[in-house]
Parts: structure tokens; sequence; C-alpha cells
């Protein structure tokens, strides 16, 4: 099965470029992706970044920012295979951004 | 004949049922195929006898039942699994072994985290217990179509997110065998205890509760913990006679006469937290077992060991850093040393905040409060507990107090309830 483990972080309690933790943090990442072997995933810019789209009435209506403003925000992703869901649960306690904000577990869905 | 049916029925449902849902890998199926099967014993027994291995013989049919449902297309939603799968390892052997490990991944399954405890707890009941889906919503005073809903909803998470039908690796062991036993726990303490309605003691769920770590036991014997949490359970079910008085209201430790409780079932419980004892691998339930122990032991109230008690608390918290452990270990303060002492401790902001809408938390500050004399302040807290309990019998008990008092039950001004 795959999952996809969502990354969200607080900006105000995760670290960010500068920070004396911002290193390990990026450490950490290089030696979760290299353990996970084969993923699709990436970081993402911050949600001051987002542009979002909809189309109503045959409209297409573009506004600038995110879908919802939040506190917390989506920050990456990976896609991940495992057998089950303790493995994909195992797989985000390990996400280093797990021990500043939280990281949501969800499978995707069979077509 | 019939007879023989039910007779299989009700000792093998579990066993077949967690075997069944072992190899078909959908509970609902598994449940569908069972049904079938029972439908085929009825009308088959009666004509050519009761088979000599009525579980193994229900699992095979159910198993050639689920076949015909999946290949007739009725379970057509189901495409997606591979029948085929179905036909490898057929043999089922003598039905002992296999089918003792099949209950032991579905209480896991049932108890995975990634449910809620309502859930869990649900699922539990229906999957592993002998109750019918009418006495388990009885039980924890829901409806049925609730209760369905809930089961429903657990079931689509098992299956489309993916918890694994299997018992948990060495690592995961501890924290998953700890939700385990919370929900068996939860089951017994619905029994005891139920949050509201009229009945104090509701039988069949200690019962059950009771079957359950019986069953978790037979599976993991080399586990101290399941044991302590049955010690646990038969020490506190032992009393369950005398925790009431005639009218119902309950009576605390200290009022309980002791000749009224189980004195069988207490042995049987201290000989349960010896052999957890004897692993010399303690955890949390095998000092809350030790507590019950240490009161269970105790021919008159007056003669229990609360230092000891105290020092059992002590230990607990090193589990369970928790405010309602802090206020039980306040309480056996208080029987140790003073009602003062305990008070204190029962005041202290930490303990204070976070149970200060909880009524034992209220009911003990009035127990400590009229011990220490203070009776004005004591009837003020007993008044404030009542109105934080749903459960008639909790509030006949604080009633009682309040009269002791010689207080009024309700504050002039406002209306008889």
């Amino acid at each position: 099965m795959q999952y996809m483990l969502i990354i969200h972080n607080d900006p105000n309690t995760h670290p960010t470029p500068g920070d004396p933790e911002w290193g390990q943090l990026m450490a950490d990442y290089a030696a979760f992706s290299e353990q996970l072997g084969s993923y699709t995933g990436a970081p993402l810019n911050d949600p001051s970044t987002a542009t979002t789209v909809r189309i109503r009435n045959g409209e297409t209506l573009v506004v600038d920012g995110p879908f919802e403003e939040t506190k917390e925000w989506m920050s990456g992703y990976y896609v991940i295979e495992c057998d089950n869901l303790d493995q994909a649960l195992k797989a985000a306690a390990m996400v280093p951004s797990a021990k500043f904000g939280s990281v949501e577990v969800r499978p995707v869905a069979e077509m | 004949m019939g007879d023989a049916l039910e007779a299989a029925y009700r000792a093998d449902r579990d066993r077949v049922l967690a075997r069944l849902i072992g190899i078909l890998r959908d509970f609902d199926l598994a449940e569908d195929a069972l049904q079938d099967a029972l439908v085929a014993a009825a009308s088959t027994w009666p004509v050519r006898g009761v088979p000599e291995n009525p579980a193994g013989w229900l699992v095979t049919t159910a198993r050639r039942k689920a076949i015909d449902r999946l290949r007739s297309g009725a379970a057509s939603e189901r495409r997606n699994r591979a029948w085929g799968e179905l036909s490898v390892a057929w043999d089922i052997g003598d039905g002992t072994q296999p089918i003792a490990d099949d209950r032991l991944r579905l209480i896991f399954t049932c108890c995975h985290p990634a449910l809620t405890l309502e859930a869990q707890v649900a699922l539990t009941l229906r999957s592993l217990g002998g109750l019918s889906t009418e006495e388990v919503a009885k039980a924890f005073l829901i409806s049925e179509t609730a209760l369905a809903q809930r089961i429903v909803r657990a079931k689509r998470k098992i299956r489309q997110a993916g918890i694994g039908y299997r018992v948990p690796g060495p690592d995961e062991l501890p924290d998953r065998l700890a939700a385990v036993l919370a929900v068996v726990y939860l089951i017994f303490n619905a029994g005891y205890l139920p949050p509201s309605g009229t009945d104090l003691v509701k039988v069949d769920l200690c019962d059950e509760a009771l079957r359950l770590i019986g069953v978790v036991i037979d599976l993991m014997p080399d586990s101290p913990e399941p044991l302590s949490l049955a010690a646990m359970m038969h020490i506190q079910d032992a009393r369950r006679d005398a925790r009431v008085d005639r009218h119902g209201v309950p009576l605390t430790l200290e009022e309980q006469d002791r000749s009224r409780w189980d004195t069988d079932e207490v042995a049987a419980g201290l000989a349960l937290l010896d052999r957890a004892r004897s692993m010399e691998r303690p955890g949390p339930y095998q000092v809350k077992a030790s507590i019950s122990a240490v009161h269970a032991s105790a021919p008159r109230s007056d003669l229990t060991d609360w230092n000891i008690i105290v020092r059992l608390y002590d230990a607990l918290l090193l589990w369970e850093p928790t405010p309602v452990v802090q206020l039980n270990r306040a309480v056996a303060v208080a029987m140790a040393d003073s009602p003062a002492a305990g008070l204190s401790l029962l005041d202290d902001p930490a303990l204070a905040r976070p149970l200060a809408e909880y009524h034992l938390y209220q009911a003990t500050r009035a127990d400590l409060l009229r011990r220490s004399g203070r009776l004005e302040e004591a009837a003020v807290a007993y008044r404030r507990a009542r109105q934080q309990t749903n459960n008639e019998a909790e509030r006949r008990f604080i009633d009682r107090r309040l009269q002791a008092l010689d207080a009024p039950v309700v504050p002039d001004g406002l209306p008889q309830p």
C-alpha cells in the first residue's frame, strides 16, 4: 500500500534557516531520506508563496494565498510504499519534523 | 441437534470468527460467511450428525461460502480481493494452534491506537466477545444504530488505512499491549461503575472483561502485565456484592462488610499476582494489583498498611505521573498520616486545577474536610461533587454523607430535583 506522510508545522516552533538547530535538522532529513530508499517527496515553500485556483461558472478565479489560513501549515510530504499502517506509522515517527510539528499518515486511495 | 450447534457457536464463535478474519482479511465478509455456515449447519447437522470438530467444520464451510459470495459477485465491491489467495493453505489442522494465533492478531487489530478508544472497545466486544450488539449498546448507553455506525466506521478504517492483522513486533509490543489492556480494563470498569444510569454494578461487562483477559493470558503466558490486570480485576470483582448496601448505595472500602467478599476470587487474584511478580518485570498494572492486594489482605479496614500503599503509589507515579494517581496517593497519605496532610496535597494547585471538575476529587476533599472537623466546607464540597456526577447510586451516597453532616441535601432556595 502507498501512504502519504503529510508534514504540518507551526513556523513559530519549527527551526528555520539560521537557527542553531537548522543544520542538525537538515542532516537528519538527509539521513531519513536515505533510509527510506525509494520515495517521492519534497519540502514546500511557505504559504505566503501560495496561489489558489478555482473554476466557477466556467470562469477561472486566481487568488493570492493558501486554501486556508491556519497556524500550522503543510510544509512537505513523502509518498512511501508499506505493507501496513504500522510500517507507515514507524516511518512517520522517524520524520525529523515530527519532533516539532506533526505528521499525518494518509493511505493513498486505490483506484 | 440444535443444542449441539448452539454449544459449538457459544464455545467457538470468537475462535472461528478470528480464524475467518485471518483468512479472508475482511471483517464483514467473515461475519457474513460465518452466518451462511451456521445456516448450513442448522440444516445438515440434524441429518448427517454433528461433525467431530464442529469449529473446524464451521471454518471450512464458511470459507467455501465466502468464495461463493465473492464469485457470485454478491460482494462485487471486493473485486480487488484476489480470491485465489483463499484456496492456498486449506489445511486447518485440529483447530487449536493457528486459531489461537488468529485471536491474538484480532485483539491487536481491534485495539489498534489508530482507532478511537470507543471504536476499539466496540470492535473488541463485537469480534471477541460473547455479547450481542444490543447488549453492548445497552452497556454503553448508546443506541444500537450509533454502535453499529461506530463499528462500520472502524472496519472501514481498518480496511482502507491498511491496519495490519498482525501481532506487533517486539519493539512495538509494550505500547500495543498496554492499549489492549486499557481496552479490557475500560470494559471492566464500564461494568463496575457506569458513568450514569441507576445500577452501580453491571455484571455482564465485568464477566466479559475477565473472560477477555483470560484469553490474552492464554495467548501470552509469559507476559506479566496481563496477569497483573487479571489479578486486579479479580480482587475488585470479589468485592462486587459488598460494594453497595441494600438500597444500592455505594460503600467505601472502610464501610464494606469484608465477610461478604468472595474469598475464593480474592485468592485467585492473589495467585495471579504472585505469578506476575515471579517474572520480575514490574509494570503499572503490577503496582496497581499490589495496591488492591494490600487492601484485600487486611482483615479489617483499620488494619490496612497505608504506609506501604503510599510507597506503591510513589512507584506508580513513575509510570503514570497523572493527577488522578496523585489524588489516590493523597488519600493514602491522609490514612497513613492525617486528614490534614492529605488535604494539603489535594489543595496544591498542581492537583486542584486539573481535577476541579472531577466528582471524585470533590468527594475526596469533602471526606477529608469532614474528618478534619471542617463540616461546613465539607458540605460545600459534597454538593459540588453531587452536581458533577450523573450516577444515581453515587448521588445517593453523597446525600447520605450530607445527611450525616446534618446539612440539607440541596442548598436553600433551590428546588428539590
